[in-house]
């Protein structure tokens, strides 16, 4: 609440006051970004090219997702910039069309997987007792087996479909997040200003949000983007397998598996989804570990 | 000698106890379903005396505990069940592919072991130098490519261009050994490509790690040759975390090996799970996740143990 609050002083009365501190904290990120290297510049740009076209893919193509606009497997050229797919729809539009499904929902997951892995964790770490063993050794189970293989199995039994989907692999995801969390708020909860805030009589909302949190988020962040990239290639391996997303909705994966026969005639269209799914992980792989070099030089010690 | 026995003896039961509730998670995923199997299979055409026919066959009608200790006891005697797709013996259905999937595993791990411990040992002995630099933006790179991506480039460069490999592995039980690798080179070639740079990226950050320690310093600091401190003083300390990798990796292998079949048509156990999910072919599915997690935790267990027996400070107890 006081963030939304702040936000709106600072633009109305931006002229006369000092920028508020979230404007600050702006430009110092600008600052570091500024002196980034060049791989993690290239990273920045590349997501923000992706994220724009997932945002106004309607706007950018010329038909609709699942239309079919022409013959079959129609070569590259006018009207159909990249050819046409198995069915005669137009791969552009697909292309661009399975940015926004493929982003949308890996990024939906991430973000699912981080709020069950981070708050159990940093439970766990700040009440510790029965109920840090309790998630402790379920997380150990889940993990003992490799998550691809778990996840075939629950979507055997539940069927395939994109809710089922998005849960189970926030859920098997959520246990690398949870050691994490719990990891790093350890270190952090037996700090001397976490004790001050018990004697104080703070209660567990304040301690964890306002104590613990805001110094467990950069190695959070940085675990963000590679949770993410191992959600987004866990989602297009199993739409390649035809497991993921169901047609007719446009999505890298599939688009690669539909259209697979075209490459062993040495025709690399195909190939175009997933080189699309390569480079945003590339991206986002060469920030965070700009990321983690900078907040912790972790990077070699780790 | 005898702590060190105790520390194994523990961790060897730790194993067993996770192998068995890995196993009570795979028979009993069935029970999360709404209704139950019967109804799921038969959908809308389901009626009371299909169901109950349905349940009896495959013995629904009895309680959970009982049918979990029935499923292991066959299982322990190497009797899947029946699959329900096609209502052949499943042990009949996954003998060989069992046999391919290893074979494709051990193929890509004897290729890539070696590749990446040796290159990451050097990566981490020239620390900061331009081979390195290239190495980690290269591996790097690698670990983000989908792993299906990787055999379409293999395929469209080896084999539609050069005409070198087949893009179709079709093995059968009695394909001669030769022409077997020969057929299986480029999923192998995948699978290797896919697990050095991780295996590469990981040896190298714990020699690192190893070469920053205390006692590294010391023997720097007292003026021994280089050749001497990585012989006498490192390598010693370095096997239990390369083990480690090495074992974690093969591990992954097992499982990385899914998607690899299922681009080269290699009949293997990853190609069998994935159409029998699509399918819904329950028994089939346990069967294969059983298999690959048994596998799984095995090597993982492998790596514990060796790295317990390998480390130097456990051999020579206070």
């Amino acid at each position: 609440m006081t963030d939304k609050y702040e936000s709106t002083v600072g633009q109305t009365a931006d002229a006369v006051a000092p920028p508020p501190p979230h404007e600050r904290r702006l430009s110092d990120a600008w600052k570091a970004l500024k002196k980034a290297p060049l791989s993690a510049k290239i990273g920045i740009i590349v997501i923000l090219i992706y994220v724009f076209i997932a945002l106004f893919a309607p706007l950018l193509t010329p038909y609709g997702e699942s239309e079919v606009v022409g013959a079959e497997f129609e070569p590259w050229g006018e009207g159909y910039l990249l050819g046409t797919d198995n069915l005669g729809r137009d791969m552009l539009t697909r292309l661009f069309y399975g940015a926004r499904n493929t982003i949308g929902i890996a990024f939906v997951t991430t973000v699912l997987a981080f709020l069950i892995g981070g708050i159990s964790g940093v439970l766990a770490a700040t009440l510790g007792g029965w109920m840090d063993q309790l998630f402790s050794r379920i997380v150990d189970v889940l993990m003992a087996i490799p998550a691809l293989i778990f996840a075939l199995l629950l979507l055997t039994i539940f069927g395939t479909s994109i809710p089922v989907l998005v849960l189970v692999i926030a859920v098997l995801d959520s246990t690398r997040v949870y050691r994490l969390a719990r990891a790093v708020s350890l270190n952090v909860v037996v700090m001397d200003f976490v004790e001050a805030a018990r004697l104080r009589g703070e209660g567990m909302g304040w301690i964890t949000l306002k104590e613990v949190l805001p110094n467990i988020m950069p190695p959070l962040v940085a675990e963000f983007g590679l949770r993410f990239c191992f959600v987004f290639l866990t989602i297009a391996a199993l739409s390649f397998l035809g497991l993921g997303l169901q047609p007719p909705t446009a999505d890298w994966g599939s688009m690669v598996r539909d259209n697979a026969t075209l490459i062993t005639y040495g025709d690399i269209t195909p190939l175009i989804p997933a080189a699309a799914i390569a480079l945003l992980t590339v991206a986002v792989n060469f920030v965070v570990d700009w990321f983690l070099h900078k907040t912790s030089g972790l990077r070699d010690d780790q | 000698m005898f702590k060190l026995l105790k520390i194994v003896l523990q961790r060897l039961g730790l194993g067993v106890l996770v192998l068995f509730i890995i196993s009570v998670i795979i028979a009993g995923a069935v029970e999360l379903l709404p209704g139950d199997l019967c109804q799921e299979l038969q959908g809308q055409s389901a009626t009371k005396e299909t169901v109950a026919a349905c349940r009896k066959e495959l013995g629904l009608d009895k309680p959970v505990y009982h049918r979990y200790f029935v499923w292991l006891g066959n299982m322990l005697k190497g009797d899947f069940g029946v699959s329900l797709a096609n209502g052949r013996q499943i042990s009949e259905l996954i003998g060989d592919r069992t046999a391919n999937t290893f074979f494709l595993a051990i193929y890509a791990a004897i290729i890539s072991v070696p590749l990446a411990v040796a290159l990451g040992i050097l990566a981490a002995l020239h620390r900061n130098s331009i081979y390195d630099r290239v190495v980690n933006i290269v591996t790097l790179s690698s670990i983000s490519f989908p792993e299906f991506f990787v055999a379409y480039i293999l395929i469209i460069f080896f084999s539609v261009n050069l005409g070198w490999f087949p893009s179709l592995s079709n093995i059968t039980p009695d394909t001669p050994l030769t022409e077997k690798m020969y057929k299986a080179f480029l999923p192998a070639l995948t699978l290797t490509l896919v697990v050095v740079a991780h295996m590469m990226r990981m040896t190298r950050a714990s020699i690192i790690n190893l070469l920053a320690s205390p006692y590294i310093e010391m023997a720097n600091l007292k003026g021994m040759t280089r050749r001497h401190i990585i012989t006498k003083h490192a390598l010693p300390n370095a096997w239990a975390p390369i083990v480690n990798v090495i074992v974690i990796n093969l591990a992954y292998l097992i499982v990385g090996v899914v998607v690899v079949e299922v681009v080269f048509v290699y009949p293997g156990l990853g190609q069998l799970i994935v159409d029998s999910v699509a399918k819904r072919d329950i028994p089939v599915v346990q069967a294969c996740c059983v298999i690959f997690a048994a596998t799984y935790i095995i090597l993982n267990l492998t790596a514990d143990i060796l790295s317990i027996i390998t480390n130097p400070r456990l051999l020579h107890p206070r």
